[in-house]
């Protein structure tokens, strides 16, 4: 069982936090991944900032645009990785054209091959759908590395099934059309989503606007086995700067409890 | 117009082209495939009949295919302007957006909207909107907006919404990642036109067949006025719609050598130090790699960033290219060549003065080219894309920087 795969056994309700990468400085990174596993965070999903991130809401743009300026490139990006010393394991967002870039030769080979022995244990590409993702799959299975890929709304019938058959690790129920960001409510898709959902042998994740701990208990108590959780984390971090850490700590537990609340409502999973 | 399935799977051209786009659109690019293959491929309900019928009524075509007399003298061979500025809206972005938006309509979506760069593609795209009645929002660059105000103005005139873009260098490829996310949101009723022959499968084999109307009327204007073909076709390209357009009918051809005239900006180099491209020279000196959904090639730092481009002419100004272009100039089918800052604005005033007629900065590197063109045969079909009165400002100002030989003295209201 992959180490993801596990984090989710583990708990009834996991948490996913994102950041960006070298948000503020690339030093600034370890302690804010420290701060959310003490949180209780279950997997953190850490962003390989990208020029033309078009999947992202403005609040991961600005993070993202603060972690390119403050130096943050995918050499920075692994060996950053390699030096953090925490016990949740971590996945890498990023767009595809960093991951095709990387070492001498293009192709996704290299990358994939640095991330494993760097100690990430899976990758999300939200530009990369599962009709482009042969070469991409073949090479996390051959270095163990679990590759997650979206749901949206509008992922229905065949191509539902496409996905289903090549994620592993979790899936990732996007709550909403659109972009990331937090929202103020939890969207009736959802529970729609978690519907056509209900056949996955892999955990559901719900993202895409989950803020706070109301919204992840909601997303629990319909049926999630997990709630991933972005802008609210980045929001901090462009408030406190360097200084994030407590906040960030505090914002995880208050996460992790809304989704631990949810457990006892939530269906059986068929 | 060319085979969709051709090649290894849909929508790829050798290794370039694809669908990189996040998942919530892929059922929206799969339901165009589907409409553009019914429509655009299978005549269906009528709708290329209708379409070209509101290209020649609406729009003005045929487009003339004007003998340049000064011109032809001046480099020792016939030069043949395809007056694409003389279309309804001052470019040949009308063919395009007239196409997807009534394509839109055939389809059921209720709203229109589109990034544009140089202003042109916006403009069409609201034209077209107004002129079928669609609502309609286009995205532009804050710094785009600035250099291309009378396009702002025409837009707004047609009763389309106007979003600025403050994000990154405010250019054109910032008005794609807006107008991609702003479609991630709206998928369900919006259709997003993509103004070049970029983007996600099917738009760039789409975009192109809408302008491949540009090459087929100037193939058979070359048969009918001298009963031959060109020696080359020569257009500029950005994106690549205009020169996409100005080509395909030519492709299978192999005696008409087929010329793309690429932004050489200030130089033509990647400035890794400073992160930048002093031009938008992509077919020249770009590298493989994937932007707005298509696997293509690109102004690109060796990590994989998407370089901020450059070129005096905000609609050749973006970091990628048409797919499909980049795998003919692998073939050695298209010849991609660049022309600087400098020269463009020669061929601006050089065409405005000795020929009448004022054309786009864009074409103006097209024009430029000629000036090297001693290969180019006895004719040369040039693809006028657009006119130039959007650039005055620019031009104006651009003019005063420079020593430009022949260029009238712009400062009139001393």
């Amino acid at each position: 069982m992959s180490s993801i795969r596990a984090a989710f056994e583990d708990t009834d309700a996991a948490l996913v936090p994102y950041i960006t990468a070298g948000d503020p400085t690339p030093d600034a990174t370890a302690a804010q991944v420290r701060a959310l596993a003490a949180g209780g965070a279950d997997v953190v999903e850490l962003g390989l900032p990208f020029s033309e991130p078009i999947a992202d809401g403005p609040t991961i743009q600005n993070a993202i645009q603060r972690a390119l300026d403050a130096g943050m490139t995918p050499d920075r990006f692994l060996d950053l990785v390699r030096g953090l010393d925490v016990d949740v394991p971590l996945v890498c967002m990023t767009y595809f054209n960093l991951i095709y870039q990387y070492g001498q030769e293009r192709g996704v080979e290299p990358f994939v091959e640095a991330a494993a022995e760097a100690g990430l244990s899976g990758l999300i590409v939200p530009d990369l759908p599962v009709e482009e993702s042969d070469a991409l799959k073949a090479a996390c299975d051959a270095h163990g590395l679990d590759l997650v890929f979206i749901v949206a709304p509008t992922t229905r019938g065949d191509r539902l099934d496409r996905v289903l058959e090549r994620v592993s690790g979790f899936v990732y129920v996007q709550a909403r059309l659109g972009t990331t960001g937090a929202r103020a409510d939890v969207s009736d898709q959802t529970h729609d989503s978690l519907a056509r959902l209900a056949e996955a042998d892999v955990p559901r994740a719900v993202g895409f606007g989950v803020s706070n701990g109301e919204h992840a208990r909601e997303i629990v108590a319909a049926g999630a086995e997990g709630v991933v959780a972005g802008s609210v984390f980045v929001d901090i971090i462009a408030e406190r700067g360097t200084d994030a850490a407590d906040e960030l700590e505090a914002t995880a537990r208050e996460l992790k409890e809304g989704a631990v609340a949810g457990v006892a409502p939530r269906p059986e999973r068929t | 117009m060319s085979d969709v399935d051709a090649g290894e799977r849909p929508g790829k051209f050798g290794e370039y082209g694809g669908q990189y786009v996040p998942e919530a659109l892929m059922p929206a690019i799969s339901e165009l495939d589907d409409a553009y293959r019914r429509y655009v491929l299978n005549n269906e309900d009528g709708f290329m009949d209708e379409f070209r019928a509101r290209l020649r009524d609406f729009g003005g075509r045929p487009t003339p295919l004007q003998h340049a007399e000064t011109l032809s003298s001046r480099y020792g061979f016939d030069v043949y302007l395809k007056r694409e500025d003389l279309l309804h809206g001052g470019a040949h972005k009308l063919n395009n957006a007239l196409g997807q938006v009534l394509l839109a309509k055939y389809m059921g979506k209720e709203r229109i909207i589109a990034e544009t760069g140089a202003g042109q593609h916006g403009t069409a795209t609201a034209m077209a909107s107004a002129h079928l009645d669609m609502d309609c929002e286009v995205f532009m660059g804050e710094r785009d907006i600035n250099r291309q105000r009378p396009n702002v103005f025409r837009m707004r005139l047609n009763g389309a919404e106007l979003n600025p873009v403050s994000t990154g260098s405010g250019t054109l490829k910032e008005a794609t990642n807006e107008a991609m996310r702003e479609w991630a949101t709206t998928v369900e009723d919006t259709h997003y036109v993509i103004g070049s022959v970029v983007g996600p499968h099917p738009f760039p084999t789409m975009v192109r067949d809408f302008q491949s109307v540009i090459g087929t009327e100037a193939r058979r204007q070359m048969e009918e006025k001298l009963g031959c073909l060109p020696n080359s076709v020569v257009a500029c390209a950005g994106g690549g719609s205009n020169t996409m357009g100005a080509f395909d009918a030519f492709v299978d051809d192999d005696a008409v050598s087929l010329v793309a005239v690429e932004a050489g900006g200030s130089g033509l180099k990647i400035d890794e130090e400073e992160d930048l491209a002093p031009n938008s020279a992509s077919l020249s000196i770009g590298e493989e790699g994937v932007l707005h959904g298509a696997r293509t090639k690109l102004l690109q730092n060796s990590d994989g960033q998407i370089l901020e481009s450059h070129s005096v002419s905000a609609g050749l100004d973006y970091a990628g290219v048409g797919p499909e272009l980049a795998d003919l100039v692998d073939d050695d089918r298209v010849r991609a060549v660049s022309v600087d800052d400098d020269a463009a604005l020669s061929a601006f005033h050089r065409l405005s003065r000795t020929e009448g007629i004022i054309p786009a900065l864009e074409t103006s590197h097209a024009l430029a080219y000629l000036e090297d063109g001693a290969e180019l045969g006895e004719k040369v079909v040039v693809n006028v894309s657009g006119r130039g009165d959007k650039d005055l400002e620019s031009v104006v100002e651009e003019t005063e920087k420079r020593d430009i030989e022949g260029a009238p003295s712009m400062g009139v209201f001393e």
